[in-house]
């Protein structure tokens, strides 16, 4: 209990704050070009989501093409979890071995979490059983420590943020549009908690848990947000939704 | 009555008349109409919908994701699975369902013109599975199938340099004309269907049956590439639509 609270104090953002946040990104957000594969886009560095060839930025995949420090990048609009190493995401607990534990991270890799890297105490493996710590179909926050070339992925839980999640829901949303469900400096999720007052924890992988009250109400913005995540101006609709009261009468009745 | 039907049957069809028009009133050099969708199965990854007249394929996406049988997984690459099937209905006489020694190949064709210009080496040890289905056939059944599969392909956000396009080209009554279609494919003398990579100007797949003299073949070719050119908007055309056209409720 004494980690929720803490998550709640250092969340806290005025309204102001929040508000000037959300212009910004809606005002970068209209700089923003839909490519595609083939398209040339712009000069610079070549970023993500793009290559060069005799010179020239090329796009790779279907998205928004944008600049950053003089990087070029395209965010793609589709495509699978693909684990880098400091991401945080949210996973199943899948398996448990000898001395760890695999974990299913929604992506075509799974990981693996070492009982070192999850609990700091020390461990009799003689006498206890590991499912004490985590169970099949446990929900865990933890952070990917590291992806090696042939994709085998670590997890680590040795950061204040990675913990176990109890109860609440589980989304799955494409992992490319985390980022949008973040917003600029995380103003969306947190419009989004604010608004609903519920806890949430967004996944790069994809996956969003949410507790609380109006958790449905949380889930099918996640879910709008995730439709429509490529238009401009989408904050402010999102906002106008959240406060408009037309939640759909079906999704009260769901169980978690 | 009689004769007539018999003159019928044996009078060979006039597959291109004298005002140089063909038997769907095409001229030697037109497509057929094209529809082109991106998006239109729910459950796949990424889909795409392809359609040259009377010849329509949908194709699918599923992946990357972990390779299944486990033997065929490379370390350093993904590997790609395409099933390409017609529908028992898609010809006039029914079509006996599941792989036979016309469709194992066209996979194997498809895989090849695709798989230049995808970034396989950006998921390694994984499987990229395209399914595509022929729901009608009137000839050129392998381009359409390609050309929905890349934008199958591009939907699912599967990194690749560039969309292939397919068209195919013939030669009947000893004249080079586009897109083959029906009759066309039935008593032409050439068929060859051509896959083109538009950005590096490379074909990916070129097959022929028939019989067809060098300058004709480089005529047909040339034909072929510009037919290529023409899908290749279409397609980048289908996939702008799936995104654009999506308001805010």
């Amino acid at each position: 209990m004494n980690d929720d609270k803490k998550e709640e104090k250092k969340t806290e953002i005025s309204n102001e704050d929040l508000a000037t946040k959300v212009k910004e990104y809606e005002e970068h957000a209209k700089t923003r070009k839909f490519v595609l594969p083939g398209d040339e886009i712009g000069f610079g560095m070549a970023g993500s989501g793009t290559y060069i060839e005799q010179g020239k930025i090329i796009s790779k995949v279907v998205g928004l093409s944008d600049k950053k420090n003089d990087t070029v990048f395209v965010i793609p609009l589709n495509g699978t979890y693909n684990p880098k190493r400091g991401d945080g995401v949210v996973g199943i607990i899948n398996e448990i071995a000898l001395s760890k534990w695999i974990v299913d991270i929604n992506s075509p890799y799974t990981a693996t979490l070492s009982l070192s890297e999850a609990v700091n105490e020390f461990v009799d493996l003689t006498k206890t059983d590991l499912t004490r710590y985590f169970d099949f179909g446990d929900i865990i926050f933890a952070k990917v420590s590291s992806v090696s070339k042939s994709k085998i992925v670590q997890l680590s839980m040795k950061d204040e943020r990675c913990r176990k999640l109890y109860n609440g829901r589980l989304v799955k949303i494409t992992p490319t549009k985390v980022p949008r469900v973040i917003g600029r400096q995380g103003s969306m999720v947190e419009l989004i908690k604010k608004k609903t007052g519920c806890q949430i924890v967004v996944g790069q992988n994809g996956l969003i848990w949410v507790k609380g009250e109006n958790r449905h109400k949380a889930v099918e913005t996640i879910l709008k947000i995730e439709e429509y995540a490529h238009t401009v101006g989408l904050t402010n609709k999102i906002e106008e939704f959240l406060s408009s009261n037309n939640s759909t009468s079906g999704c009260e009745k769901q169980s978690d | 009555m009689k004769n007539k039907v018999i003159k019928f049957m044996t009078q060979e069809i006039k597959l291109i008349d004298e005002h140089g028009l063909r038997l769907d009133k095409r001229k030697l050099e037109d497509l057929r109409p094209i529809i082109a969708k991106a998006g239109v199965l729910k459950n796949a990854e990424g889909s795409g919908f392809f359609a040259f007249g009377n010849t329509q394929a949908i194709a699918s996406v599923y992946g990357p994701k972990e390779v299944y049988p486990r033997f065929m997984e490379e370390p350093e690459r993904a590997i790609i699975k395409t099933v390409y099937a017609m529908a028992p209905f898609s010809t006039t006489e029914r079509n006996k369902p599941g792989p036979s020694r016309r469709t194992i190949e066209i996979s194997f064709v498809i895989r090849q013109a695709l798989e230049p210009v995808l970034f396989l080496e950006e998921f390694p040890k994984t499987m990229i599975n395209i399914y595509i289905e022929v729901m009608q056939a009137d000839a050129s059944t392998r381009c359409a199938a390609i050309n929905a599969a890349s934008i199958a392909l591009a939907d699912a956000g599967i990194p690749m340099r560039d969309l292939v396009a397919s068209c195919s080209v013939g030669k009947v009554n000893s004249q080079i004309v586009l897109d083959v279609a029906g009759k066309e494919d039935e008593q032409g003398d050439v068929d060859l269907p051509v896959a083109y990579y538009s950005r590096k100007k490379q074909i990916t797949l070129l097959q022929m049956d028939g019989i067809i003299t060098k300058d004709e073949f480089k005529r047909a070719v040339d034909l072929a590439i510009n037919g290529c050119e023409q899908i290749y908007e279409k397609q980048k055309q289908a996939l702008r639509t799936r995104y654009e056209e999506v308001e805010f409720e």
